[in-house]
């Protein structure tokens, strides 16, 4: 489910979300329209999949989901498990800004089924949340950490980004400490990406601030490992650690190419072999879903190759690494030399980076691929 | 068209003369005008520069391969035949221009009067004072704000030899002052003389392939008459053929049956290549033919050489036939398939200079669609070892090893035309160059004219960029062949990861070597991107190390997230990134950018976006 709104744009972010102030006051874009049109396209999904099994997974992201009111968010998880209905043991996923949550949020959220909280932490450092535009204060994480726990979530999770500008190994260091000291239940950690036509960019590009270093990358991410294994986690995908039994369902379902329906403005779908995604703008998709029809944009039809590349592609960088029958006889060849470069290890049948193999995987599945 | 038809025009009413000119100086526009003018080609039909016929030319603004059109004109009620014989007006076509300037009696100067004479152009003057051909010296663009006829035409009277007041004045481009020039041609340019009993001798002045009707042969008719259905002889290939065409260009191809004494046309013998029809040759009868050719032959001779490769090693046979094909039009055009340990199968080719090094290359790509690398242009050296064995090196990586007792390499005259307060700057690149000054003179108050020694390989690959920006595009140049010079010169090696990288060897002089060493090392490890490995670059003569670089190991490559669920762009972006590595040449392990083999030479100086 995405929820297209956010209080401010974070100048690194190129995510499909709108401010107030951009959305103005124009019909359709309004939180209300925006309710009403992911309601009518989840009709729409119920009624294309009427044999649908019951979800296992459903994931509100954003944007900031909890900009909605927490009674919103929980009607549209019951309008949810009133369509498809879900398993037993369903993860119910918010992500939420620390600064946009407050006790009394998360216990309605509990009461109505939400089982886990994504909370966007990012860093413990106020320099490093200043240059990211958050705004919360590293303090308001420990807080939202206990209220969750006393709410009663099953799992909660933990969001930070590293390598930004200015940010160094130190400040990383902190921060990984103080989230590891929070004992969550999963920690997700990005490397800071600077992409085209976010002010981020502008900014480097001015010179304001520095670029990346993808060494200071390498080194962070390198730290991540050791910190959080050494505390109990383990690395079930290149940017996810989770304790055992806390690893995410929605986001393996991601890399294991499962099938999803994305519902709201911009969002992507895969079910059985077929991609799409919806219009961008929310008065657009609203106006769509108002009249009647579908608000995908465009689709593709995966075909036998672009399946197995995008297998290649996703679930190598899964800890069981790839099926070896997953690969061609010629790209089975230059197995032995990823593994004598030290980025792999071939056992079981399956193919698995190493640590190494983990930061340069782009270019392993370049190199493995016909 | 009531005029003189081809084959039955008397001599005296013929005047045969080229336009010299700078690119730029207009003239093409000024051609086009006097076709206009003459009723040779109507408004309407009117291409913009009718006479420049290629694409690249078209985009380039210059004229390769030179054409001559036949246009009537009438003074006073009589009847005359003008012959325009474009030439072609860069630094490495010296020869054909003056094959072309041998055609005439006489030529128009054509100067730019915003912006005074240039190398090249003063150049091609002296060519046509030495060919003893009447100048009409004529300043162009009079109409522009930035025009300074009075100055320029002080200048050109003293390099002519005329009065200012004598020199014409027009634009091309609004037609002022055309007419009267074309009047003033006839008066002025003596006319052919002939003998028109003689066997036949018609120059060549130029060769064009069609696809249709194989080559078509410019010449320009001295003694005697060529016919339709006659079998000519080329003098010097002693090549013999049946004329299945003569005519003349107006602008289109008109038939005739005959071109006699002091016209000029074209002759179509069926033949495929044009270096069976070579520039400078002498046409004449294989029946009846002349004693002595009209002299002034001379086969192309390839003063730069360079490795052309497919970046797809599975092109090569594309790559050959392309050449091939272009051989077809261009008889300067010499190569044979080469191995580069670094490139694979490719070609070295020989070129006649830089621009048509260039123009080769881009129409290579385009015509054919090949993707290619070009390694560093270099020149031919005479390697002569102590047991007195000698070696033509056209490849340094051929360079060879032993006891070496001389190098030997070509030098150049080169004339540079700037403004005097460049001429510090432009000595210093000069020397910077191991230049040896020949000798300086005024042209006026403010330009001069520098002539130096240069050994080729030193304006080889960016001396002209380096001049242009040094003076901020106001020097020209010209150069010309002179010979060779006995250099202390050796090969330095590029090592990457401990291997030597033939497509990266140079010649250099000793004293630069290592300065060349250590910039190379720079710059290719700017140049390489990071591998997931280290490479160390080593600059090396012999077995010697002089410089040391060293690409630091790739750590990460690995996108973070997964947008949203958007594995679509994740894939496309993979796709992307495949392309990439396919335009990368695996040189043993290390991925190197196809730019890398010619940029690395770069000074600095190069202007980035030249193209």
């Amino acid at each position: 489910m995405h929820v297209p709104f956010c209080a401010v744009r974070c100048g690194y972010c190129d995510f499909n979300t709108y401010t107030a102030a951009e959305l103005g006051a124009a019909p359709g874009s309004s939180q209300d329209a925006y309710l009403a049109a992911a309601r009518a396209e989840l009709d729409l999904a119920s009624r294309a999949l009427p044999d649908a099994p019951p979800l296992h997974s459903i994931f509100f992201g954003g944007g900031t989901p909890t900009m909605l009111p927490a009674t919103e968010l929980a009607g549209l998880l019951t309008t949810v498990r009133d369509r498809f209905g879900l398993t037993p043991d369903a993860e119910v996923t918010t992500e939420a800004n620390p600064e946009s949550v407050d006790r009394a949020y998360l216990d309605t959220l509990v009461a109505a089924g939400f089982t886990r909280l994504s909370l966007g932490m990012q860093s413990a450092r106020p320099g490093v949340l200043a240059v990211l535009d958050r705004r919360h204060t590293p303090g308001r994480v420990p807080q939202v950490v206990h209220w969750a726990r006393e709410a009663g979530f099953n799992s909660v999770s933990l969001d930070l980004i590293y390598g930004s500008p200015t940010e160094t190994l130190a400040d990383w260091e902190a921060s990984l400490d103080a989230a590891i000291g929070l004992e969550p239940d999963h920690v997700s950690a990005y490397s800071l990406i600077v992409e085209p036509g976010t002010r981020l960019a502008a900014r480097i590009g001015r010179g304001e601030l520095p670029g990346i270093d993808d060494d200071v990358q390498a080194d962070c991410y390198t730290l991540a490992e050791e910190r959080l294994v050494a505390a109990g986690y383990s690395a079930y995908e290149v940017s996810n650690w989770a304790r055992h039994g806390h690893e995410s369902l929605h986001n393996l379902a991601y890399w294991l190419g499962q099938d999803w329906w994305g519902i709201g403005p911009g969002a992507h779908s895969h079910v059985n072999g077929v991609r799409w995604w919806n219009v961008r703008h929310p008065r657009t998709y609203s106006a769509a879903l108002a009249a009647g029809s579908s608000p995908a944009q465009a689709r593709e039809v995966l075909d036998a190759s672009d399946r197995r590349v995008e297998r290649v592609l996703l679930e190598l960088r899964l800890a069981p690494g790839l099926p070896l029958d997953v690969l061609t006889d010629s790209e089975r060849r230059r197995i032995p030399a990823l593994v004598a470069s030290g980025l792999a290890v071939a056992s079981g049948e399956r193919l698995r980076l190493t640590l190494r193999g983990r930061l340069l995987a782009d270019a392993v599945i370049r190199d493995l691929l016909d | 068209m009531p005029t003189p038809a081809p084959g039955k025009t008397p001599p005296e009413i013929i005047r045969n003369f080229c336009i010299i000119a700078h690119i730029d100086h207009g003239k093409s526009t000024l051609a086009d005008r006097m076709l206009q003018l003459t009723g040779v080609v109507d408004g309407r039909s009117m291409r913009a520069q009718y006479l420049d016929k290629m694409d690249i030319e078209r985009e380039r603004g210059i004229t390769i391969k030179s054409q001559a059109v036949r246009m009537p004109w009438q003074v006073d009620g009589a009847d005359y035949v003008l012959n325009m014989i474009d030439t072609p007006g860069h630094v490495d076509f010296t020869y054909e221009v003056s094959r072309s300037l041998a055609a005439c009696e006489g030529a128009i100067l054509l100067i730019d009067a915003a912006q005074g004479i240039e190398a090249q152009t003063l150049a091609n003057l002296y060519l046509a004072l030495e060919a003893d051909l009447h100048i009409v010296p004529v300043l162009n663009k009079i109409d522009l704000p930035g025009a300074q006829p009075d100055k320029y035409a002080l200048e050109i009277a003293h390099l002519v030899g005329c009065e200012p007041s004598d020199i014409f004045r027009v634009s091309a481009k609004t037609g002022a002052g055309v007419r009267e020039l074309l009047d003033h041609i006839v008066a002025d340019i003596p006319h052919p003389v002939g003998d028109p009993k003689a066997p036949p001798r018609a120059l060549i002045f130029d060769s064009v392939y069609d696809t249709y009707r194989g080559v078509v042969t410019y010449v320009r008719v001295f003694d005697g008459e060529l016919s339709h259905r006659e079998k000519v002889l080329m003098m010097s290939t002693k090549a013999a053929h049946e004329t299945l065409e003569v005519g003349v260009i107006s602008p289109d191809p008109v038939k005739a049956g005959s071109l006699g004494v002091g016209e000029v046309g074209y002759l179509i013998t069926g033949v495929k290549e044009v270096r069976q029809s070579r520039v400078g040759d002498t046409v004449t009868s294989a029946a009846n033919p002349a004693k002595h050719d009209l002299g002034g032959y001379r086969p192309p001779h390839p003063m730069v050489y360079a490795g052309l490769y497919p970046i797809d090693g599975a092109d090569f046979p594309e790559l050959r036939e392309a050449l091939d094909k272009l051989q077809l039009n261009d008889a300067a055009l010499v190569y044979e398939p080469e191995t580069s340990g670094a490139l694979g199968f490719g070609f070295r080719v020989g070129f006649l200079g830089l621009l048509h090094m260039e123009i080769v290359r881009e129409r290579l790509e385009r015509e054919s669609n090949l993707d290619l690398i070009s390694t560093v242009p270099n020149v031919v050296y005479r390697v002569v070892m102590e047991d007195g064995t000698e070696h033509i090196v056209t490849n340094p990586s051929e360079y060879p090893e032993g006891k070496i007792a001389e190098v030997h390499e070509p030098v150049v005259r080169a004339t540079i035309l700037t403004p005097t307060d460049y001429i510090g700057t432009v000595m210093e690149l000069c020397q910077a160059r191991r230049g040896d000054q020949q000798g300086m003179d005024y042209l006026s108050e403010d330009r001069v004219e520098i002539r130096y020694l240069l050994p080729l390989a030193e304006i080889v690959f960016d001396f002209f960029d380096a001049l242009k920006s040094r003076t901020k595009g106001f020097a020209s140049l010209d150069y010309d062949q002179a010979g060779e010079q006995v250099s202390k010169l050796v090969k330095v090696d590029i090592l990457l990861q401990g291997e030597p990288v033939d497509a990266f060897s140079s010649i250099v002089h000793t004293d630069a070597a290592y300065t060349y060493g250590v910039a190379m090392a720079k710059k290719l490890k700017e140049l390489i991107p990071r591998q997931q490995f280290e490479v160390p670059i080593q600059a090396a003569i012999g077995s010697r190390v002089i410089a040391r670089e060293s690409i630091r190991a790739l750590r990460k490559d690995v996108l973070a997230k997964c947008y949203g669920g958007d594995i679509t762009r994740k894939r496309k972006l993979l796709e992307k990134q495949k392309e990439g590595k396919k335009r990368m040449k695996m040189v043993g392990r290390v991925e190197v950018p196809q730019e890398a083999f010619v940029a690395a030479l770069s000074t600095g100086e190069t202007s980035k976006d030249k193209k």
